[in-house]
Formats: structure tokens, sequence, C-alpha cells
């Protein structure tokens, strides 16, 4: 019945970059394989030559003028940045890591 | 509480000013928080000033729109310039945007004062505002009980006359079913009227913004006020917006036959006997309007919502990236390196329901499995559209009941997540073929909890929705009633 196990779950938070508790990779293993085992009835349907739908209403090259046009302050939008320094966004340490 | 019109005409009277008004909406506010927690937000100082420059054209003599000097809360996951915007979650508790969506730019333009930003299910995912990282919004007509969702505090704080109308934001019922289980009128309109530039994005091919009211009217002049075409929406349709407060007269009666179709899936199992029957008393007070009634099927309907958790979450998890602790948001402490410090945040800084539906969204997209789960909900979603399209050719609008029960009790369905996701079984197909849809107050059960009635409409013919829900409000009086909250 169930199509996830623990270790399916912490893959895909893995994938999602996602820490979570342990309590959080039991509950999901049971809640998304019961939400996975719901979507079954989907086959139920012939799908074999039918296109996909991407959008509700199909629109196409939407395009613009090349021009330039204000935008907001690189100062103001600094402002929100957990870690601002200067003109740039801090963040930890990128190379030698985990990844 | 007036209506907008009502309103219109006392300011331009002098009878009151903008300022009185607005400061009897920001009275009634404070009155009723502790009982609702309809906002997150209040904006007073805001608003003050906003009906001091209405006030301020009035005795210049200059004219005034519709709007001008009229109360509205906005859902808290539409961008507001140095007005916090947290979408529900302690991601963003501290994030103040820097600019304007493009309906809170318009209805500034308009005069329209904001009186605060409205609770919600953590970045619009929920049926019940209970998924807030912030507490959850009671139901003005049974505080034990939940006011629906996403924008359950938008529907309650109209729903409990703290203001006029307010702004939701509908992916696959968000507006639909909290008005329904609030007892006030709100409709989705078609994907691509409305720009969606400022909203936070949840799932943007299926996301539209739209208006909560306590009239069909007011709706309308709302709808009229936001709608048009964005450049910085690429979605948004190039097309004439109708007058459509203009087209609803007193004694409207629609100018050929209104055919009207009843989704026969609908009226199925799961499906509470006292909502069926205000639905189809609804239905025969429509044919003594002059509708001409059939019953139509559409078999793939019930389709929709396994699509639709596919389709969701999977462009949820690739929107939701983007809160990666670098630009905006909270930044979880002591991370050493950049890996630990998303999954500190995201751990941290998302409820449960998001990581949830984030979970399901990358793993329907993740390698090996999209055909399986992405693809086949794409087809689906064709297959659904198809069936609306075939309706269409029958009839000029489908009904259906908003939701299939009344207001559940807090607490009753967030242990089991199938269970919630059910709630927005008659809604969501509509957000899959891109349709406006609204729901309007047609009776109310045994407990005294408001039942709501699903119109559907082709693609840009929400001045036909308008209509006829219009000509049925007329003739009824559900949408007089109002909870009473101030005694109980």
């Amino acid at each position: 019945m169930a199509k996830l196990d623990r270790s399916d779950v912490q893959k895909v938070a893995d994938l999602a970059r996602l820490r979570l508790t342990e309590a959080e990779e039991i509950a999901f293993t049971t809640q998304l394989s019961s939400i996975l085992d719901y979507f079954e009835q989907l086959s139920n349907l012939d799908t074999e030559n039918v296109e996909p739908t991407t959008r509700a209403i199909e629109l196409s090259n939407i395009v613009r003028a090349d021009e330039l046009q204000p935008t907001v302050d690189p100062a103001i939008m600094l402002q929100e940045a957990p870690e601002p320094e200067g003109e740039f966004f801090r963040v930890p340490q990128i190379l030698g890591g985990e990844a | 509480m007036p209506s907008i019109r009502e309103l219109h005409k006392q300011l331009v009277r002098k009878e009151r000013s903008a300022v009185e008004i607005t400061t009897e909406a920001l009275a009634r506010i404070e009155a009723l928080e502790p009982k609702l927690h309809s906002f997150l937000h209040i904006t007073a100082e805001a608003a003050i000033a906003q009906a001091e420059q209405v006030d301020a054209k009035i005795a210049a003599g200059e004219q005034i729109g519709l709007l001008a000097g009229v109360p509205i809360a906005i859902k808290d996951n539409l961008c507001t310039t140095g007005i916090p915007t947290t979408c529900g979650s302690r991601i963003l508790e501290n994030f103040v945007p820097p600019y304007d969506s493009t309906v809170t730019r318009k209805l500034k333009e308009a005069g329209a004062v904001m009186v605060g930003k409205t609770n919600l299910d953590e970045f619009a995912m929920g049926s019940s505002t209970e998924n807030s990282g912030y507490g959850r919004t009671c139901n003005p007509w049974d505080l034990e009980r939940v006011p629906g969702g996403s924008s359950g505090g938008s529907a309650a704080a109209v729903a409990g006359r703290q203001c006029p109308i307010a702004l939701g934001s509908d992916t696959g019922g968000s507006i639909r079913q909290p008005a329904s289980l609030c007892g006030v009128v709100g409709m989705k309109p078609t994907y691509g009227l409305v720009s969606r530039f400022g909203l936070v994005a949840y799932a943007s091919s299926l996301d539209q913004i739209g208006p909560f009211a306590r009239s069909v009217e007011d709706a309308a002049i709302l709808l009229e006020a936001i709608a048009g075409h964005d450049p910085n929406d690429s979605t948004s349709l190039k097309v004439e917006i109708p007058n459509y407060a203009n087209l609803l007269r007193p004694n409207f009666r629609p100018k050929s036959r209104l055919r009207i179709g009843i989704i026969k899936e609908t009226f199925g199992s799961g499906l509470e006997t006292v909502v069926e029957e205000a639905v189809k008393k609804a239905i025969e007070v429509l044919q003594e309007l002059g509708a001409e009634i059939q019953v139509i099927s559409c078999p793939r309907f019930d389709y929709g919502l396994p699509a639709y958790y596919i389709i969701a979450p999977s462009e949820a998890s690739a929107n939701l990236a983007r809160y990666d602790a670098v630009k905006y948001g909270i930044r979880a402490e002591a991370a050493d390196n950049l890996l630990d410090m998303y999954k500190n945040t995201r751990a941290q800084g998302f409820g449960t329901e998001v990581k949830r539906r984030i979970m399901l969204g990358t793993y329907a997209l993740s390698a090996g499995y999209y055909d399986a789960y992405y693809l086949k909900a794409q087809k689906v979603r064709t297959l659904i559209k198809q069936d609306f399209d075939a309706a269409f050719e029958k009839v000029d609008i489908l009904v259906s009941p908003t939701s299939p029960s009344t207001a559940f009790k807090a607490g009753d369905k967030t242990d089991d997540p199938l269970t919630m996701y059910l709630s927005d079984l008659m809604t969501i197909p509509v957000n899959l073929a891109g349709l406006p849809a609204l729901s309007i107050p047609c009776g109310f059960d045994e407990n005294g909890l408001p039942i709501g009635m699903q119109l559907i409409g082709k693609v840009l013919r929400e001045d036909i929705l308008f209509q006829v829900a219009h000509a049925y409000e007329q003739s009824t009086e559900w949408h007089l009633q109002a909870p009473n909250l101030l005694t109980s």
C-alpha cells in the first residue's frame, strides 16, 4: 500500500532543501503515501492522445520594447536582506561544504 | 454597514467624511479582533492619512471615484509598500515589501482606504485558515468554527462588518469557499483578467486575485477597479473591462432566455443534505426569474481534485524555492555552509502544510515520476477543460454548491490532509480551466451557518455571472443577514 518509505522521504526532503524532524518524517511517510494512493484514480482516465494543458488561457510570445524602466533602488532592496554587506548579500561559505 | 454606492453618496453630499467612515471601520475592527482575528496588521495611521486626502479632494470640489474613501481589507499575500506582507508565514515575518502589487496600487489611486492586511493559510495553502503561522481566524457566525480558507481573514472581515469589501486570492477555491462558509459574495475572475504582479506566488498557472463583498454590486465595482492588462504580468489579458456595476439594474431580466446547467457530478455523495436542498431551492428561484434549467454532466469533474494536488504543489515547490534566506525573510542562526542555511531556515520558517506540499511537488517533479504524475495531471487538466467547453455549448452558466458542507469546527480536519483537501472538490476544476466563478449566499443550515451557491461562467463572461447573481440576490434576503457578534 505505502508507496514511500522513510528513506524516500529523506531523499525528497534533501532535494527540496528541507530539514525534517523525525516526527515530520514519520508523519509525511504515511500521509504522502496515502495522497499518492489517492492520485492512483487518475490512471482510470485514458490520456494516450491528450495534449497537456500548461496554462488555462493560451497566450504566446508576449514581448515588450527593450526600454529602461525605473526599478526599486538597490539600497532599499538590500534593507530586506538578512545579512547585507555594502552592495552585496552575504552568505555562509559556499565551497568545501557538504555540497 | 452601507454599500459602496451609499458610502459614495454620503461622501459627495458631505453627510459624512472619509475620516469618519474610516474611524468607524477601525473602531469596529478593534472591537471584534479579539473574537475574529481577521487581521495580521491593522494600518490605522495610513488609513486615516488616505481618508484625509479623499476629504481634501471633496472639500476642493474635485470629483471622486466610487471607491474613494471606502475601507478595504487586503489579503496578506499581496505586496504593500512599507507595510508588512507575511503570507501568514514565519519565514516572511520581517518582510516589508519595497513595492506595491498592481491591485493595491490601483486601489490606492482610486482613493480606497486600506485598513489592514488579513490572515490566511500560510502561502494560501489551506481551506480553513488554520495553517496560518499567526493563529487561526474564527468564523463570525460561530467562533468555534473555521471561516474557510485560504482567504479566511478577508471573508471574516467582510462577514463581520469590519469593512465593506476585501481582496483575496483563489488558486483552488480560496475566495469562493471562505465566501460560502462566511455568507458573503466572493469571486474568482477569469485567469488573466486581474494582474498577479505583487501577489506572492503559490501556483502561478492557477492563482487569481478577486473581490469579497456583501453584495454582488459591491463585488462588481471592486473587480472593475482591479481588472485590466498589466505589462508587469505577462499572463494578463489585453481585453476591454466592462463597466460591470452599470449592468446591474434593479429589475434585471436576461434579454434572451438564459440557459443554466446544473453540474450533475456535484450533487453526488459527500454533499450535506441541507446544502443540497438550499442550492436546489436557489435554482428554482433562478428558474422563476426566467432561466431555462437543465442537468449537465462534466464526467471528469471529480478528477480535478487529484490533478490539482499534483499541479499546484509542483508549481509551489518551484515557487517557494525562492525562500533561501539570502535576499529577504528570516535566516536561521548559525549555519556554517550554504546548504545548512537553506535547510535550517526553511525548517524553521515553513509550517507543516507548506512543507507537505513542497514535498509532494518535489516528489511529483523528480526524475522518474514526472510522466506518471505531473504530465498525467496536465493531460487530465485538458480533459476537464474539454468537459467545460462541451457544457458551455449547451448553457450560458453552470451552477453547483460552492462547498460540500457548511463551516466545520476548528481542528476537525487538521489531522488528515486528504479530508481537508476534499473541501475544495467543487471549486478546483474551475481554476484548472481558468474560468470565472462566484459564490453567493443561498441559505442557512440548522445551526445558522451560511450556505453558498457557485455560479461558473464562460471565459471573460464575468458580466453574465454578476447579472444572474444580482437578479438572484434581489429576489432573496440571505445577503442581508448578519452574524450577531457584539452581543454574543
